[in-house]
């Protein structure tokens, strides 16, 4: 008999990749996270794509959102999801990504494994919603 | 002894306590979660990996708010890398009690270890379980112990019972402490100087460090005299880390008395930390050669045996108060006077004694 309540949590972890200073809108997607009920780790700035691997494995989080504005992302994503297939993390790890990106890429990145790319302006509710409808199922 | 049903294991998640001990990531990180979930199985998985443990140095680290204790732990773990050990690094932070939501910002003062995955570092929050968080915290320890990780740090807030209740699932605690914080060391005395076997003035470059470690060397020299009169013992002012007449083997707190350092770090250039170390070493040894190691664990294992069975005996407890209408009716039929408090707790668990008298239980 196991006497404990599950006590599941929603895992998320927010990263910036690459030479990418600005995070004004990674920190509010945090708060946001945070009061939605989420446990949000946050990677500080200007992260290399093995250091998010590395962060999402340990961590272990059921959703990584990557917020780029760089423009970087066709070359940042897939690097991340290459990684996070090395680790046989990929398949359980809903990816989001955040900023600017153009339509193109938009369906490129989704052809990588992208779930979902929120661009400038999407409510903060759309994005939560979307991670609750969305979760990867895990044992 | 034998598994019980609550610690049998499913073919899943052996494979799984198979893929940790060979070394796998991933299922490290999942077996963490499992236990942070109190997901259905995980004592199972804990059961299994018991006697892979022991292993580690297992180091805890505690300070107030912007102590700079995740800076320090960066640090520590390149240091200890350095030397060809493996690191594991547990970091607890709060969650909140209204939306059960937390950000957990320690990783981002991970900056030594890019890429370096035999730094395995894991962000828990307190997920508002009462006396669960250090139960959660030391079986995740255990996972990082069993996986083979030399040294193990737990870095956690000083802030209430609950932090010191994971720190002290460390065998050695740090408690960090910025200079200039005369009256924080003032604070410091309840509960939390009690359990440092190390304080740290960390940022020692800044105005006042000098004056902070007068005041906790002070303070560590003080809080040994107070027992030392009692054992009627003649030690003078310093007691020696290892007294000419030995111990006398068993019996409880006739281990040497380890007094506790006071260090200066500054964690931003990494001053101080291999003397810190050093301690922390100095630390260990002193534990295995007294002795004092084996009532250490004695007392941390008689402290999760009874948090556990208090938890099911709970739960048994909780099924019972079910069984007879639910929490609410019964305390209704106080509040009409129909019976009393203590009357219906003697009702509710008189089945269980009985089991317990009987030799059943």
């Amino acid at each position: 008999m196991s006497a404990e309540q599950e006590t599941r949590a929603v895992r998320c972890l927010v990263a910036k990749v690459g030479l990418d200073g600005h995070d004004r809108g990674a920190h509010v997607i945090a708060r946001a996270f945070r009061d939605a009920g989420f446990e949000v780790v946050y990677s500080g700035l200007h992260r290399a794509p093995e250091e998010i691997v590395q962060a999402a494995v340990q961590e272990d989080v059921d959703v990584l959102g990557i917020s780029i504005l760089s423009g970087a992302h066709n070359t940042l994503v897939p690097k991340v999801i290459e990684g996070l297939k090395e680790y046989d993390a990929f398949e359980d790890t809903l990816v989001l990504v955040g900023g600017i990106i153009p339509d193109d890429d938009e369906a490129e990145l989704k052809e990588l494994g992208v779930a979902e790319v929120f661009g400038p302006g999407t409510p903060m509710e759309e994005t939560i919603e979307f991670i609750r409808n969305n979760l990867p199922e895990r044992a | 002894m034998g598994r019980s049903d609550a610690t049998a294991l499913s073919d899943g998640d052996a494979a799984l306590v198979e893929d940790l001990l060979a070394g796998s990531h991933r299922a490290l990180a999942r077996v963490i979660t499992r236990i942070e979930n109190r997901a259905a199985g995980y004592r199972g998985i804990v059961a299994a990996l018991h006697e892979h443990t022991g292993g580690a140095d297992v180091i805890g680290i505690t300070g107030a708010p912007g102590a700079g204790k995740s800076t320090l732990v960066d640090k520590l773990a390149a240091a200890y890398r350095d030397r060809g050990d493996t690191v594991g690094v547990v970091a607890v932070d709060p969650s909140s009690p209204y939306t059960g939501g937390a950000v957990l910002g320690d990783r981002i003062r991970m900056a030594s270890n890019v890429g370096d995955m035999d730094v395995f570092f894991r962000s828990m929050s307190a997920r508002g379980q009462l006396g669960g968080l250090s139960m959660a915290t030391a079986d995740a320890v255990k996972a990082l112990d069993a996986f083979g990780k030399d040294a193990v740090i737990i870095e956690t807030v000083g802030a209430g019972q609950n932090e010191v209740d994971v720190v002290r699932t460390a065998d050695t605690v740090a408690v960090l402490v910025q200079p200039g914080s005369g009256d924080d060391v003032q604070t410091l005395k309840a509960g939390i100087l009690e359990i440092g076997d190390v304080f740290v003035v960390n940022k020692a470059d800044m105005d006042g460090a000098e004056r902070t470690l007068a005041e906790l060397e002070e303070m560590v020299h003080r809080r040994e005299s107070p027992t030392k009169g009692l054992d009627g013992g003649h030690h003078g002012f310093e007691v020696p880390d290892h007294p000419d007449d030995g111990t006398d083997g068993d019996g409880e707190g006739d281990e040497t008395v380890w007094t506790p350092d006071v260090l200066r770090t500054v964690a931003n250039t990494g001053e101080g930390v291999a003397e810190l170390i050093e301690t922390f070493d100095a630390h260990a040894t002193h534990l295995r050669e007294s002795g004092a190691i084996e009532s250490t664990k004695r007392r941390r294992y008689a402290e999760e045996i009874r948090t556990l069975v208090r938890s099911d005996v709970g739960a048994l407890a909780t099924a019972e108060i079910e069984r007879r209408g639910g929490i609410d009716a019964l305390a209704d039929s106080v509040r009409r006077r129909e019976t009393d408090p203590y009357s219906l707790a003697a009702e509710i668990v008189e089945p269980i004694a009985d089991c317990v008298d009987d030799g059943e239980l």
